[in-house]
């Protein structure tokens, strides 16, 4: 394993794009310090910011220390597992392709923006934008999984086309113009969730949210795949309340302002 | 300084030299004639032995700058991210690529190509000053632009007051207040109906309301304006109809309704379509026919807008077009109005192989190309970047060039292709030559540049050496060296001196009485004052070079 601790102290964000196991592994320590990360607008070597121990031989990195400003780890990763036993910055896992990734702290912006595969586990909350289309691109995350264990912000799972987002909580446009793919929360929903959505799962189990009028009441229902998800989830220790699985469910499509193939489920 | 490019290969169509070994001079940036002093010693030489030396290369028609360019580039980050960036040297700015490059890059870009000339072929007057700007922080190349016509309500409104004299004036006089090129037509009368709220127009007999004004006299009247004028370039028209199945009838209809006066049709390609606007199933080519009356008629010059597979941006100063785009593929829209003038749209756009319609659209540009007899009433575009990028530009070499590799590339698309286009029969292959008249010799001619795309004695010593190769593309795709005014600014791919070329722009001059008239309009309708209107002399700080018709 390969042991990378943080020790800078700047307010100035640094973006770690190198530090994925597809990068770090096959290099030595000295190698690893020398590779670039961009601090402000320079670059500068990476053993500036961190101490490094290890090798990444067996795909395994564990980043450590205050990372909360550090951006881009994981981003684009394909294979391994990255642990960061703090807090991380923005983009982590952004585009990433395979592999494991887990943030024992809060996460920035931007998880797993347009990933593709692979898990990311995010123990504390996550920032706006997960699983996210970045500006101007209309297609978001495309496959892989995202666990956030807390609460995240506004327009998760935006533009999603593929893929399943488990969350404690989101804010406002939960879901928005979501192609499709799966976005289960677990607690509150801010403004306007599935705003635009062409298809697409979006489970709010805690406390029904304000639909959006362009949403209509299909049906209440006892979905099958909603208990395998449930119990898949469980099977990566992501906590699901029982009552879940005993709940019939109101099954709302919309939004009829775009295809209408996409639905809500809450519980009834 | 005294350059001498020594015994390459030369192409120079305009000069009826094709292929013959021999020397090029240039002398303070102008092709000299060779001193026949065995005293006199060039500063330099570049040894083009084994070489192949042609004029640097000639756009006419592409959208580099101005508002609408620069529109296009917000509104595509995931465009920009997704593609390559220029780095910054000692010697160069950074930018970035992708579907609509940034303004340097723009330069850089073109230079690398071996392109040495470009024009944007739609500003709105109004957007003028910021089409200068961008030439501005456009290096290397010379470069020019398109004023829209074709929607203008004083224009209109001349039109409909039977006023040919004052059309004329103040055609003169916007294309000296803007510092324009050339009189450029978009849809003519249709934009402005869409902007109005009603239709668009489909016919050249269809009255503009409020104008009380038909598509066939706005070409008309322009096209005559602009040859009593004098003009370098005629009138150049984008016709109405756009990419409609069935357009070809309306194409063909603004050919007439020239009644031989001269014209230059753009985007050609774009206005070849048979078949049915509700039915796709029955779309098809249709070049044939308007290749034929373009063959009979010296008076039509066409580019073609060659369509090429992948990821692009369309934008156009035809407004309901790009909306039509927008409801077709679903994507994005930008859509704006100058106030007077012109309409503009903005949409991302994707060519497919496999799409019937797109590789249709493809092979309709090809047939353009080998069906136009005259290599001189043709030029080579993409209408950047609708078509695709000028960087493709070596792809269509190599598809002219090598029948093979066309037929390659006609298997792989869309099969009933076959059936709706009569690509599949022709086997014409251009000459080295032939190319070096559609990428330079011709667009310069067509443009009334004397002084570009030939390698005569009083030529600007604009010069691209190319390292010949049975890979057409691979030799277009990167000189072996790019001179410009002299200077060599670009080797095997590296640039080797940021110049700013000069702006071109067409001298023309016009009765004064006019003045107070526009002054007037300008008072009664323009949310900008007359005198901040005109675009002066600063705005073209890299030098500016009217060009004088014949």
């Amino acid at each position: 394993m390969l042991r990378l601790t943080y020790h800078g102290s700047t307010n100035i964000p640094v973006e770690a794009e190198c530090i994925t196991p597809d990068c770090l592994s096959g290099k030595s320590p000295q190698e690893i310090a020398q590779l670039p990360v961009q601090y402000g607008n320079v670059s500068v070597p990476l053993g500036e910011f961190f101490h490094v121990q290890g090798d990444a031989s067996d795909g395994q990195v564990l980043v450590e220390g205050d990372t909360s400003r550090v951006k881009l780890l994981g981003a684009g990763m394909s294979h391994g597992r990255l642990m960061v036993s703090g807090d991380v910055g923005m983009h982590v896992g952004a585009e990433m392709t395979g592999g494991e990734l887990i943030v024992q702290g809060n996460a920035g912006d931007w998880v797993g923006a347009e990933m593709r595969g692979g898990r990311i586990k995010v123990h504390g909350n996550a920032g706006h934008l997960v699983g996210a289309a970045y500006r101007g691109a209309h297609v978001g995350m495309r496959g892989g999984v995202i666990l956030i264990r807390g609460k995240a912000g506004n327009e998760v799972g935006a533009g999603m086309r593929r893929g399943l987002i488990a969350v404690g909580a989101v804010g406002d446009f939960p879901g928005v113009s979501m192609i499709a793919g799966s976005l289960l929360v677990f607690g509150s929903v801010g403004l306007r969730p599935g705003a635009g959505m062409k298809r697409g799962t979006l489970v709010f189990a805690g406390e029904p949210p304000t639909l959006l009028p362009t949403f209509r009441l299909a049906c209440v229902y006892e979905p099958l795949f909603l208990t395998l998800y449930l119990r898949q989830l469980r099977a990566w220790n992501y906590p699901v309340p029982e009552r879940c699985f005993t709940s019939r469910w109101r099954r709302y499509s919309g939004d009829f302002v775009a295809l209408g193939k996409g639905e809500i489920l809450t519980p009834a | 300084m005294l350059l001498k490019i020594a015994g390459g290969t030369v192409y120079d169509p305009a000069n009826g030299v094709e292929g013959e070994i021999k020397d090029i001079w240039i002398d303070q940036g102008k092709v000299i004639v060779p001193p026949t002093d065995p005293e006199v010693r060039p500063d330099k030489v570049i040894d083009a032995s084994g070489l192949v030396v042609m004029p640097g290369g000639v756009d006419m028609h592409a959208h580099i700058a101005g508002p609408k360019v620069n529109l296009a580039r917000k509104m595509r980050p995931e465009d920009k991210r997704k593609a390559g960036v220029v780095r910054r040297t000692p010697l160069t700015r950074s930018g970035t690529i992708g579907s609509v490059p940034s303004t340097f890059a723009t330069g850089y870009l073109y230079a690398g190509l071996g392109y040495t000339t470009a024009f944007d072929a739609a500003i709105p007057p109004l957007g003028a000053r910021h089409a200068h700007e961008e030439f501005h922080d456009t290096p290397i190349i010379d470069k020019g632009f398109f004023l829209l016509f074709g929607n203008n309500h004083y224009v209109l409104r001349q039109i409909q007051a039977n006023e040919p004299e004052k059309l004329r004036a103040f055609v003169a006089w916007m294309l000296q207040a803007a510092k324009g090129y050339a009189v450029k037509i978009v849809n003519p009368g249709g934009v402005e109906m869409w902007k109005g709220g009603a239709d668009n127009i489909h016919s050249l007999d269809e009255k503009v309301e409020a104008f009380d004004v038909t598509p066939r006299q706005i070409v008309r009247e322009l096209a005559q304006a602009a040859m009593e004028l004098r003009l370098p370039h005629p009138v150049h028209i984008h016709c109405n109809n756009l990419g409609l199945p069935g357009n070809w009838k309306t194409t063909l209809n603004t050919m007439d309704a020239l009644e031989g006066r001269r014209a230059h049709l753009t985007h050609i390609q774009f206005h070849s379509y048979g078949g049915d606007p509700d039915d796709q199933g029955k779309f098809c080519s249709h070049v044939p026919t308007l290749a034929d009356y373009v063959n009979r008629h010296p008076n039509l010059s066409v580019d073609v807008g060659q369509v090429l597979f992948g990821e692009t941006t369309s934008m156009t100063g035809d407004g309901p077009l790009a909306y039509y785009l927008h409801k077709v593929s679903g994507r994005k829209w930008t859509n704006a109005d100058t106030e007077m003038e012109a309409g503009c749209g903005i949409v991302p756009i994707r060519y497919k192989e496999k799409s019937f319609v797109n590789a249709l659209q493809w092979a309709i540009g090809l047939e353009w190309y080998l069906l136009v007899q005259d290599p001189w009433r043709i030029a080579m575009s993409t209408d950047h970047p609708n078509g695709g990028s000028f960087l493709a530009y070596p792809e269509i070499v190599q598809l002219l060039m090598d029948r093979t590799y066309r037929q390659e590339v006609l298997k792989r698309v869309h099969p009933r292709v076959l059936e709706r286009s009569t690509l599949k029969e022709l086997d014409r292959e251009y000459t080295l030559n032939e190319i070096a008249i559609i990428t330079r010799a011709s667009p310069a001619r067509l443009l009334g540049l004397k002084h570009k795309g030939h390698l005569g004695p009083g030529a600007d010593g604009d010069v691209t050496i190319y390292t010949p190769s049975a890979d057409r593309r691979a030799m277009f795709e990167l000189p072996r060296f790019v001179i410009k005014a002299g200077e060599v600014v670009v080797e095997q791919g590296e640039i080797r001196a940021e110049v700013y070329g000069r702006t071109l722009h067409a001298k023309t001059s016009f009765d004064a009485g006019i003045v107070p008239d526009i002054r007037k309009w300008f008072e009664s309708y323009y949310t900008i004052q007359f005198a901040n209107y005109p675009v002066d002399e600063h705005y073209l700080a890299h030098g500016a070079t009217p060009v004088e018709g014949s």
